[in-house]
């Protein structure tokens, strides 16, 4: 088990930093996880795009379409690697506390 | 991990080492880049597979059992005994080396254990050591070797530093299936814990929820459901897919990447087109919701459990035959394993296009088509009308994916499909298509970012294909029908050939389907200007 840590934050992660318990995300948690991503500040379109996809995963248990992400947010592709140079998978999901997709992804 | 630039990566010494190939010890701190996550326990916990724990291939104590010599030796002993084939495979290879410079990976990483003739030698050693006289007796003289921690540990850097793909079994005079030799390695990893994340995960999503991703019904539903909405954006036309529908004539399964990831999504979008089009009575299955198996990459009896949901659904939802999507390995499970596995699926009838009438004879044991098979069998007989011009901003090759080819033999069909619905159709060198194409380098598993410096140097060969193909005859896509290709290929090429796209075939034939109905089409599926119609479109 690796152990995230920063401040009071204390989180359990995958070798590339996602949480692996998913029901303990908070605000403070993304905040902490953005560090990881080079995001200091969390902007307000970082926390739209991060709270679209924690509601998402709320509802369905995965990570949006790519696609529907873009078309839900307002962002495009390029407005979203702004905000999270590794992009949505890897960077946004990351923050709003979202397991990685496996498989033929 | 740091970063190699290409001119980095082109180096490539095919110069043996000087260290005896006997010598087993991998630094894997120094190989970061060539080797994948391990299985997390929850996962294997999950699926009730041996060993689960926490570890690293970077800690020297890889926390085994402490019988594990005897748990790989009666394992192998028992698959010698139930699979002929792997005693064939074992004991007649000559060591020739016609299939030594045939690997991706040897080709693309230099490393004399990535031919494969030496990576199977890696098994047969032990093999020899444990179940020959000549190697009881006479040891490494006779090519024997104990199986060590050491060796175990580099039988798990290098199966899985095969993808399985089969090239090297064209080339070998006596037809010894390498992929089988890589199969059976990792069954016997299995039986003491070492696998993979990229491959446990999957397997364990689609033993909870029937896909590798995890999608359960609900968010199945609603991402088909999104598509369509797409699908009437661009095309003016409402598809109305049916889900779980009892009684349809057919079952199409797709691999999952298709309703949940870029490319494939356009890929499944042309799949839905061609079936309105048809007025297909058809279902898609929210449970029978992954035509992948990753149980290919674990073990005989994880293919079995992943793959009894597909004849399972088909006689819950009383459908006559089944359809599949574009997925590689998907083919190979269908094609070779699921009859015997599963079937007989004696419920259900020898599959005949509703359009066509033509009976598709080879599926009549395993009931099961390819999509590619039944739209070229449409095109043959006229049933479509295509306008090749809505794909005129694309100049197009194709990859062929490992196991339709090499496993199925579906050669002609896709290629029959691009050149009804493209105009601007150009292949890759004849060594590198067709029964001898080049893999894509992330398949069998292998597909992950941790991995990526060995997928970059085992997918060199296609890319170079790719490079070639794009320079002479300025092609700017390439379409595949395998599901890891759309995803791993859209990375090479990224690396090697960013001026190439990815896409599927019945994408393009999407783009060029005329659909009764339509609205003037100034956009690709994908939302992108049609020729012509760069400064109209809507983008």
């Amino acid at each position: 088990m690796l152990t995230f840590k920063h401040g009071t934050i204390e989180i359990v992660v995958d070798e590339d930093g996602f949480m692996q318990e998913p029901e303990k995300w908070n605000e403070d948690v993304a905040k902490a996880l953005a560090t990881t991503e080079g995001v200091e500040e969390l902007t307000p379109d970082h926390w739209k795009l991060v709270h679209y996809l924690r509601n998402y995963f709320l509802q369905f248990g995965v990570a949006p379409m790519i696609r529907k992400l873009c078309k839900e947010t307002g962002f495009d592709l390029k407005k979203v690697y702004a905000l999270f140079p590794s992009g949505p998978a890897k960077g946004a999901c990351k923050v709003a506390g979202l397991a990685k997709p496996t498989g033929c992804v | 991990m740091t970063e190699k630039t290409q001119q980095e990566l082109v180096q490539i010494d095919y110069a043996p080492p000087a260290r005896d190939w006997m010598d087993p010890r991998i630094d894997f701190v120094a190989r970061r880049g060539s080797w994948s996550y391990p299985g997390a326990a929850k996962n294997l916990r999950y699926l009730g597979f041996p060993n689960p724990r926490d570890w690293s291939p970077e800690d020297a104590d890889w926390k085994l059992p402490p019988n594990w010599q005897q748990i790989i030796h009666d394992g192998l002993a028992e698959r010698l005994g139930k699979y002929r084939s792997l005693k064939v495979f074992l004991d007649t290879c000559v060591r020739c080396g016609a299939c030594a410079d045939k690997c991706h990976f040897f080709l693309g990483s230099g490393d004399p254990k990535n031919m494969p003739v030496l990576r199977a030698e890696l098994l047969r050693s032990v093999y020899r050591k444990d179940f020959t006289t000549a190697g009881r007796i006479l040891g490494s003289i006779a090519g024997a070797r104990e199986l060590t921690p050491e060796v175990l540990k580099e039988w798990f850097y290098y199966f899985f530093q095969c993808t399985e793909c089969r090239r090297c079994s064209v080339f070998c005079p006596y037809g010894i299936d390498t992929a089988e030799i890589t199969m059976i390695a990792r069954e016997l990893l299995n039986l003491v814990g070492l696998n993979i994340n990229w491959v446990i995960e999957p397997v364990a999503n689609c033993d909870r929820t029937g896909n590798h991703l995890g999608i359960q019904p609900h968010t199945f539903k609603d991402n088909v459901d999104f598509l369509v909405d797409e699908l009437a954006d661009v095309t003016g036309v409402r598809v109305e897919p049916s889900i779980n529908r009892k009684g349809a004539e057919l079952l199409f399964v797709v691999p999952s990447a298709d309703y949940f990831a870029d490319p494939g999504i356009y890929t499944f979008m042309g799949y839905l087109l061609l079936f309105h089009y048809l007025g297909l009575d058809y279902t898609l299955s929210a449970y029978a919701s992954e035509g992948g198996n990753f149980g290919l990459f674990t073990s005989h009896d994880t293919i079995k459990r992943l793959n009894y949901k597909i004849y399972h659904e088909a006689r819950r939802l009383k459908v006559k035959w089944l359809l599949g999507g574009e997925c590689g390995h998907m083919w190979r499970v269908m094609h070779q394993y699921m009859d015997t596995m599963n079937g007989p699926a004696d419920f259900l009838e020898a599959p005949v296009s509703p359009v066509t009438g033509t009976r598709f004879e080879h599926a009549a044991s395993t009931k099961m088509v390819h999509i590619c098979e039944f739209t070229a069998d449409l095109i043959r007989n006229g049933k479509l009308k295509l306008d090749k011009t809505r794909n005129d901003h694309r100049r197009v090759t194709f990859h062929d994916s490992c196991n339709p080819a090499r496993a199925m033999g579906i050669l002609e069909e896709p290629r029959i499909v691009l050149n009804a619905a493209c105009n601007h159709v150009f292949e890759m060198p004849e060594n590198t298509i067709r029964e001898q194409t080049f893999c894509c380098g992330g398949g069998a598993g292998l597909g992950n970012d941790e991995n990526l410096e060995m997928r970059l140097r085992g997918g060199l060969p296609r890319a170079n294909a790719v490079r070639w193909v794009h320079e002479k005859h300025g092609v700017n896509l390439m379409a595949c029908i395998c599901a890891i290709d759309r995803a791993t290929l859209t990375a090479l090429v990224e690396y090697w050939v960013p001026e190439v796209g990815i896409s599927g075939v019945h994408e393009l034939l999407g783009n060029a389907l005329v659909m009764p109905g339509e609205k003037p089409r100034t956009t690709d599926l994908r939302g992108l200007p049609l020729a012509g119609m760069e400064g109209v479109a809507d983008v």
